[in-house]
């Protein structure tokens, strides 16, 4: 039995894919212009990480071309970019599912079930975690504690989150995104709250 | 249970309480602000000090201290990092309090930059908290647009700018260097000590490093005096204290009392008891960095002092109950997966011990261990304490020293039975385990 598979370790390195030609949208220039004046002007690298949030949104993931147009924006060498993308564990460096399902696996969700979420999306999607299913729509991920362990088991979908989701009820919110698309994204408790006080 | 009033958690179940006009209006809002300003930074410093106000993202120490420390003659501009990275397991209370009282923290920050001599506050906060960051940034606005941040503030002449860094995911980034190399677009990976970020911090300059709801408290404190917030408590371990309970209790959530309050009525009382009434086996209770604390330790009174008078530390006050059915193994294991995952890289015994660790703790679980891996384990974990450039290493060791010490036999029981010893219920809830 493999009970560490080694694409955990630290030392793990893929190359980026390389990618089309890539530069932001005036949308995002714009964003990103205004974002780097939060630092001081001989600070730009600090704008580095909301870069590459404004590029993944832009097409999904991080490429190759494109840590060279964030190098270009920020004043820095692309290896210097690629070395903060693979750091950090929100950015993807190959195409995922329109929605990424981040299921928390850690010790408050799991005494919480969070094992059998991720069971039953395993088994609702045809996909092991880490996976995209066939059809593009879903990328299961299991990720650690998100800071809501009182709302155990938490899901993350895309920046939306779910809350106190019961493995029962898996596949229906997977149908839901299906059917209705990110309008099935209701299982926050602010949501859940905006909804009681529009009713009321 | 201990009558206690919430002073930082007053209105979160209001509908509006994140509003700056409802901050304003029923907590006294920015009054702390107003009253700093007509003062001199070194009084600040002195009533947060007098105050004994602790910081509050796990190492306990005195902000007034810290403060202190900021290097004051330079020509540097100086810095506060409000660190909003909450990745503790077990952890979730500077997320309430970003969510529904974010005002607090940004009068905090205001006060903490004029006390120390800054103009730029920066919060960083993790980059899963998307929804929280963007009700922050809305009240941000709303601030600059009452005067309350920007130029000139309240007619004082200081100038104060609260800007929301977002991170990317890495737990590693809450230990206050490696905040200060993320926030500076690098990867989150710790500096080595000294120069202490009060000398050397963001950009090479002097910097304060504090967690959500140390500032949350400076407002409070400035607005009240120092004698009202050391009066609330037990001895240095004064003032309004979050609790975030989670795990096997029938109403999880953060829970506001005083430290005189003890782990027992937090579990029974705030928290409803425990789930399905099962028995208490042991709870973890400063998150998952911090050794497990026994039945005969629920009457502790939740404070920086006696939770680690009794062999623990109260941590980011991150308490995870356990009832009789978990397995121990599984809960180390469970953690070093977790520890495993977020060691930074940067020193060899924790990157490669976390790995090693996890791998000897699911062999064991798996039911394939063998009576010497238990040495093993004991071995490793003893290498990484004390052998790491920060904190990560001890608190990573920690699970596994910890259910070691006090619940060996289990860990015998799955070597010699060769399987999970727990009983059936717990196993069918875990189809990981069922598997074995
Ligand atoms: C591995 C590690 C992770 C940490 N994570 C956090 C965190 O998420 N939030 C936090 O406030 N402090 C965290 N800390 C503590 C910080 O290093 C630092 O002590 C704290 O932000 C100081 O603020 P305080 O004095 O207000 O508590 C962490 C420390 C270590 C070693
Ligand atoms: S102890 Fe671990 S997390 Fe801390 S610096 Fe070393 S490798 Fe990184
Ligand atoms: S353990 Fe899942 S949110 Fe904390």
């Amino acid at each position: 039995m493999d009970y560490a598979p080694a694409k955990f370790h630290k030392s793990a390195r893929e190359l980026a894919e390389p990618g089309g030609a890539f530069a932001y949208t005036p949308e995002h220039q714009a964003k990103f212009d205004a974002n780097v004046k939060c630092y001081p002007p001989d600070q730009r690298r600090s704008a580095i990480l909301f870069a590459l949030y404004l590029a993944q949104r832009q097409q999904g993931y991080v490429t190759a071309a494109a840590m060279r147009h964030v190098a270009e924006q920020i004043g820095c060498t692309p290896a210097e970019v690629e070395d903060v993308v693979s750091y950090y564990t929100m950015f993807f460096t190959k195409p995922v599912g329109t929605y990424v399902l981040n299921v928390c696996r850690t010790l408050s969700c799991a005494l919480r079930g969070a094992e059998r979420v991720t069971a039953a999306l395993s088994a609702e999607l045809g996909i092991t975690p880490g996976e995209t299913d066939p059809t593009g729509t879903f990328t299961l991920i299991e990720v650690e504690c998100l800071g809501a362990c009182d709302r155990a088991p938490v899901v993350m979908v895309n920046d939306d989150w779910h809350e106190c989701l019961a493995p029962e009820d898996v596949r229906r919110l997977v149908e839901d995104l299906r059917t209705r698309g990110p309008a099935a994204l209701t299982g926050c408790h602010l949501h859940k709250e905006k909804a009681a006080e529009a009713t009321s | 249970m201990t009558p206690y009033a919430p002073i930082l958690t007053s209105h979160v179940g209001e509908p509006n309480s994140y509003s700056l006009d409802f901050y304003v209006t029923h907590q006294q809002g920015y009054e702390g602000l107003r009253k700093a300003l007509t003062q001199e930074p070194g009084d600040i410093i002195d009533q947060v000090k007098t105050s004994g106000l602790r910081g509050r993202g796990g190492a306990g120490f005195p902000t007034g201290l810290k403060w202190q420390f900021v290097l004051k003659d330079t020509p540097n501009p100086k810095y506060i990092c409000c660190n909003a990275d909450e990745s503790e397991p077990g952890t979730f209370k500077d997320h309430v309090l970003m969510e529904r009282n974010p005002h607090l923290l940004i009068e905090g920050c205001a006060i903490a930059a004029f006390a120390i001599g800054a103009r730029v506050a920066y919060i960083y906060i993790r980059g899963e908290f998307y929804h929280v960051q963007q009700i922050l940034e809305a009240e941000i606005e709303k601030a600059y647009a009452a005067g309350f941040l920007g130029k000139n503030i309240l007619g004082s002449g200081f100038d104060c700018d609260v800007y929301v860094h977002r991170g990317a995911g890495a737990y590693e980034a809450g230990e206050e260097t490696a905040l200060i190399e993320s926030l500076e677009g690098k990867r989150a990976q710790p500096r080595i000590k000294p120069p202490f970020p009060a000398v050397a911090g963001l950009y090479q300059c002097p910097t304060a490093v504090n967690n959500v709801e140390t500032l949350c408290n400076v407002p409070l404190i400035v607005l009240n005096g120092p004698e009202w917030f050391s009066g609330m408590g037990p001895e240095k371990n004064g003032g309004p204290k979050l609790y975030c309970v989670s795990g096997h209790v029938k109403k999880p959530g953060v829970y506001e009392a005083s430290m005189h309050t003890t782990l027992r009525e937090l579990i029974y009382d705030h928290a409803g008891g425990m789930l399905d009434d099962r028995p208490f086996k042991a709870i973890i209770p400063g998150g998952s960095s911090v050794p497990l604390l026994l039945p005969e330790h629920l009457d502790t009174p939740a404070s920086f002092d006696d939770i680690q008078k009794a062999g623990s530390m109260l941590g980011s006050a991150g308490l995870i109950v356990l009832n009789d059915s978990v397995c121990m193994v599984w809960l180390a294991m469970n953690l070093l997966h977790f520890y495993r995952h977020e060691s930074c890289g940067k020193c060899t015994p924790c990157r490669e011990g976390c790995d090693w660790l996890y791998k000897l703790l699911a062999r064991i679980e798996g039911g394939e261990g063998q009576p010497k891996d238990l040495d093993l384990l004991f071995g490793v974990s003893s290498n990484i304490v004390g052998k790491t450039l920060c904190a990560f290493g001890d608190a990573a060791a920690t699970p596994v020293l910890s259910t070691m010490t006090l619940f060996r036999a289990e860990y015998e029981a799955h070597v010699r039975e060769g399987r999970c010893t727990l009983t059936a219920d717990w196993r069918a809830a875990h189809p990981v385990m069922a598997a074995h």
